[in-house]
């Protein structure tokens, strides 16, 4: 294992995340158990001040589940120095089975964390909590995959061993290794790629500016926006990050967030999780559009959101778009690499 | 939106006003903060800075270096070899290096001896970019110099030493210094100079000697050398270069300088990890004693909220009171900290830490380390400072949040 | 106006230590009227206070506000509510020391978000027409006990209440303050405000003014029905 103080951040950062989340559900399995909001009783008073707590520890999750998710990045970044043919995060991330596997997991655990503080928020505006056991049934679905993620996190951190000198008696170290790590990226054709990207988002904006102005439409948008979210990632490998490196080979999405690059893949994956968290919130509330408590703010709740993700997708690609054509790289024809 | 906005200036207004009517309290509070923080921020600007000399140090260093390793151990390499190495395809160029260490009873220390390479003029070799163990800093390089010259000359009878050599024995320019050969004789070598401190850091218990010297003192024939430098221009061929050498040369052992720069990172990673773990124990103790100031509210304090919660301010509210206070409280004792450690690494050397790191070494340098603090750093030291206090005093902050709006019905003064 | 059907509070239930503090109230308060909760202490004048001003739930039994059910709602809603129809007035003036009147005036609007400059004109408005716009900036702990008083009323008065309660107000006044204090009462009544107050001062219960006196012991209104 490797003893890096940004390696124990990470492990205290996962393992701070889960043990909020299994606290969360303790009480939201009480809830779920007991709740009666007709009843005066105590029990149920205690209740309500508990779903309090999980709000607040639920938000902080997903605070920090942003975060960690960077730092992830950052960590693998930093210990690439450490394994033969590693030249970015991208390589380290491959040192183990478990890199890449972890974090696509804390993607995922970040969606769903923001899609619960979504309906939590919609919960919170009807007077009679008319979602609350959808939501702990959420939040209990929820869990394992956090705990998931931090035994993933710890296996592939707890695995890593780095090319080092383990004896000054022995010679050659490196030269047993048959090769060094991978950092090539798996990577669709770009100039494909960018009539697809353009494509969908074109698309996709269309739907949402449409369901925002005609309420009609919705699931069709946050499906749309869910498979604009995937071709965003995709495209970044395969030709956004291109233009921003100005390097026709250079296809690792996890280096725009350094610092040589301005920390520009911040605001650009912001932007990216922002909307599809934004445009799947909308898909999660639409059913509860004839919840009585909550006729009279939700449906322009639902159609403020959707307007949200389509402003943040559309911000999305001006600056890739305002990246490209700024780019000193111009792919005029398709090389295979 | 306006008035979320409006709100949280209120609130703000409300959370700065109520934690100064609680200086003392608060005081304690953040002056622990700022102390873990300052403690951790220490032991990673300085570990971090390290690894980064160390790096800046090797990065010109030749690719490989070949010993040669008789029954497991370093032996004297016959000057042959170099010629067999030279013949390798890809292999730029072959120096020799001679080396070694003298143990001085008097001040119980052990200097490093070395002769500078022999070709050429030292002008020359500082000014070429020819690849040797000595960096040259060029302008605009950064990279750092494994000594500094300083202008001076090393004749044969002379000796070029370090700083840390100077202060321990008290010597300089001019001094003659005795040493004991390896056929007992004596041997009086002049200073010629001192290294620069620049270079402090590895330089510190440096000797430089000419060739003949050096074979006059430790008895070494001239068809030995103490190691040798390969330098290979083309990265990817350095393996390549490395196993043949093992092929043609059994007994030789090369060492390639990327496993150096990766072993030293390793080193320098366990250390501060290891620095870390040990802290994480005051770390732990820091968080359960927020959590404990936290939850302990005092009798005004627990009115204060039962007032607010009476008067119209819902649970949320008081939460996100509760937050700005931590917010509040950690973004001081956060940059307070990093602050007083960053002064306190690379302004003062480390002053607390030097009796730890400096053991019973007599040979010490001087820490003057060149600053670097990155984002990374800081943001670890967030997420091992801040985040545990902010979780541990979720739950109590709750616990407070929920106090009864009627309490303050109830409180009738008597 | 507020209607309270069966309406009972149980603190403690299922312990040894369970306590019926309201058995079965049923009560129906006017509006523009001024109501006085009479009773000895332990008579639950200020659970029922608490019920009544929505500042928490009854274990069983119904309540109404102006027509609306307030029984089940969740925290947020009561408080919602709570903050633009009622205002509170304590025995203690319960204001918070450091801070100067005006801020603690302006406190319980805090939540709302209003417009900073609009919210101290509305506070410094409040202040002077019970005089007390001279000690605006002073912190609270100079106050003397009437004008502490004063200055809990106007925060009470700060959103706009047209429900006010007041409990034992005049416990800690002397009797000079204690008229002035129904006095500004009386300017509530004409302004066309409601208001409910628990009181065991015959000062207060025996004054003109009040239409109504509610009889409570033991957690029971003694005589009148609902």
């Amino acid at each position: 294992m490797i003893l890096h103080p940004t390696v124990i951040a990470n492990l205290l950062a996962v393992y701070i995340s889960s043990g909020m989340v299994l606290y969360a559900v303790y009480y939201g399995v009480q809830i779920l158990k007991y709740w009666d909001i007709e009843s005066g009783h105590e029990l149920q008073l205690v209740l309500e001040r508990k779903t309090y707590l999980i709000s607040t520890l639920l938000s902080y999750v997903f605070g920090l589940q942003l975060l960690s998710l960077f730092l992830f990045i950052f960590t693998a970044d930093s210990l690439t120095p450490l394994f033969v043919g590693a030249m970015c995060a991208a390589g380290t991330l491959n040192v183990d089975a478990f890199g890449y596997p972890t974090l696509v997991l804390k993607i995922f655990n970040f969606i769903l964390a923001g899609l619960w503080l979504v309906l939590n928020y919609a919960d919170n505006q009807g007077y009679d909590y008319p979602i609350i056991k959808k939501k702990y049934l959420l939040l209990a679905f929820i869990a394992p995959f956090i705990i998931l993620e931090a035994i993933l996190e710890s296996a592939y951190f707890l695995g890593m061993e780095a090319d080092v000198i383990t004896s000054c008696c022995g010679s050659l170290f490196s030269s047993e290794r048959k090769t060094g790590i991978g950092s090539e990226i798996a990577s669709m054709p770009a100039l494909t790629m960018m009539w697809v990207f353009y494509g969908a988002m074109l698309c996709t904006l269309a739907s949402g500016i449409f369901f925002y102005l005609k309420g009609l439409g919705g699931y069709l948008y946050a499906a749309l926006s869910l498979l604009t979210f995937m071709v965003s990632l995709v495209s970044i490998v395969s030709f956004i990050s291109l233009y921003i490196y100005e390097l026709p080979t250079h296809h690792c999405p996890f280096c725009i967030i350094m610092e040589e690059y301005h920390y520009l893949g911040y605001l650009l994956y912001i932007l990216l999780f922002g909307a599809v968290v934004s445009g799947i919130g909308v898909a999660a509330l639409i059913p509860f559009r004839q919840v009585e408590s909550l006729q009279f703010m939700l449906s322009g709740f639902i159609r403020k959101l959707a307007l949200a993700s389509v402003i943040l997708y559309a911000a999305f690609t001006a600056f890739v778009t305002y990246e490209i054509v700024s780019s000193s790289l111009v792919i005029a024809y398709e090389v295979v690499y | 939106m306006r008035n979320w906005i409006e709100k949280q200036r209120y609130i703000i207004d409300f959370t700065i006003s109520s934690l100064l009517r609680r200086k003392v309290k608060n005081f304690g509070l953040l002056a622990l903060y700022t102390l873990i923080v300052f403690i951790l921020a220490s032991t990673m600007f300085f570990t971090y800075s390290i690894k980064k000399e160390a790096s800046l140090i090797l990065k010109d260093a030749p690719e490989i270096v070949v010993q040669k390793i008789v029954a497991g151990r370093h032996d004297l390499l016959p000057v042959s070899y170099l010629d067999t190495i030279k013949n390798i395809r890809g292999v730029a160029a072959v120096e020799s290096r001679l080396w070694g260490y003298y143990y001085d009873s008097l001040v119980s220390a052990n200097y490093t001896l070395l002769t500078p390479p022999a070709n050429g003029s030292f002008e020359d070799t500082i000014k070429s970019s020819a690849k040797t163990t000595v960096v040259e800093s060029e302008s605009g390089d950064t990279s750092k110099p494994l000594f500094e010259l300083n202008g001076a000359v090393l004749e044969p009878g002379t000796l070029i030493i370090g700083n840390g050599i100077a202060r321990l024995r008290n010597i300089g320019k001019g001094d003659f210094m005795p040493f004991l050969a390896f056929d007992g004789n004596v041997m009086n070598l002049r200073i010629a100079g001192v290294l620069s401190s620049q270079s402090e850091l590895v330089s510190s218990d440096l000797m430089l000697i000419t060739g003949e010297d050096f074979r006059k003192l430790f008895g070494i024939d001239s068809s030995y050398v103490t190691d040798l430098t390969v330098v290979v221009n083309n990265p990817s061929e350095v393996e390549m270069v490395a196993s043949k050498i093992r092929k043609r040369l059994p007994q030789a052992r090369p060492i390639i300088r990327d496993e150096i720069l990766r072993t030293y990172d390793s080193i320098f990673n366990w250390r501060g990890g290891m620095m870390i773990v040990i802290f994480s124990a005051a770390v732990l103790a820091f968080v359960i004693f927020a959590w404990d100031k936290a939850s302990g509210l005092s009798a005004g304090e627990r009115r204060e909220i039962g007032i607010l919660k009476a008067v119209g301010w819902e649970t949320s509210d008081v939460i996100q009171m509760k937050f700005w206070e931590g917010a509040m409280i950690s973004l001081t004792a956060f940059f307070t900290g990093v602050i007083l450690a960053y002064v306190h690494v690379f302004f003062t050397g480390s002053l607390v830490f030097e009796p730890a790191l400096k053991g019973w070494s007599s040979l010490y340098p001087n820490f003057e380390l060149t600053p670097f603090v990155n984002l990374e750093q800081l943001t670890t030291l967030f997420f091992l400072t801040v985040v545990p206090y902010t979780v541990a005093t979720i739950v109590p902050i709750w616990r407070a949040a929920t106090i009864d709006p009627d309490s303050a019905m109830r409180f009738t003064g008597d | 106006m507020i209607e309270l059907v069966k309406v009972k509070k149980v603190f403690n239930a299922g312990n040894p230590s369970e306590f019926s503090a309201l058995n079965s109230i049923n009560l129906l308060i006017e509006e523009n009227q001024v109501t006085v909760l009479k009773g000895p202490s332990g008579s639950g004048k200020t659970t029922l206070l608490s019920i009544v001003g929505c500042m928490s739930r009854p274990s069983a039994g119904r309540v109404k506000l102006q027509g609306r059910e307030i029984t089940s709602l969740p925290e947020r809603f009561l408080t919602d509510i709570r903050r633009k129809t009622f205002g509170f007035i304590f025995q203690q003036p319960n204001l918070i020391k450091g801070i100067s009147v005006l801020d603690n005036v302006m406190l319980p609007a805090y939540p709302l978000g209003e417009k900073r400059s609009h919210l101290r004109d509305k506070a410094m408005k409040g202040l002077a027409e019970l005089n007390i716009g001279n000690k605006a900036a002073s912190k609270v702990e100079w106050l003397s006990g009437g004008e502490a008083q004063r200055a809990s009323i106007v925060r009470a008065l700060i959103n706009d209440p047209h429900i006010i309660i007041a409990d034992e107000p005049t416990a800690h006044l002397d009797t000079k303050l204690s008229y002035r204090f129904m006095e500004i009462i009386e300017k509530f009544k004409a302004e066309g405000k409601t208001v409910i107050i628990t009181s065991h001062d015959p000062l207060v219960y025996e004054s003109s003014m009040v239409d109504r006196v509610v009889n409570l012991r033991d957690g029971q209104i003694e005589g009148e029905p609902a």
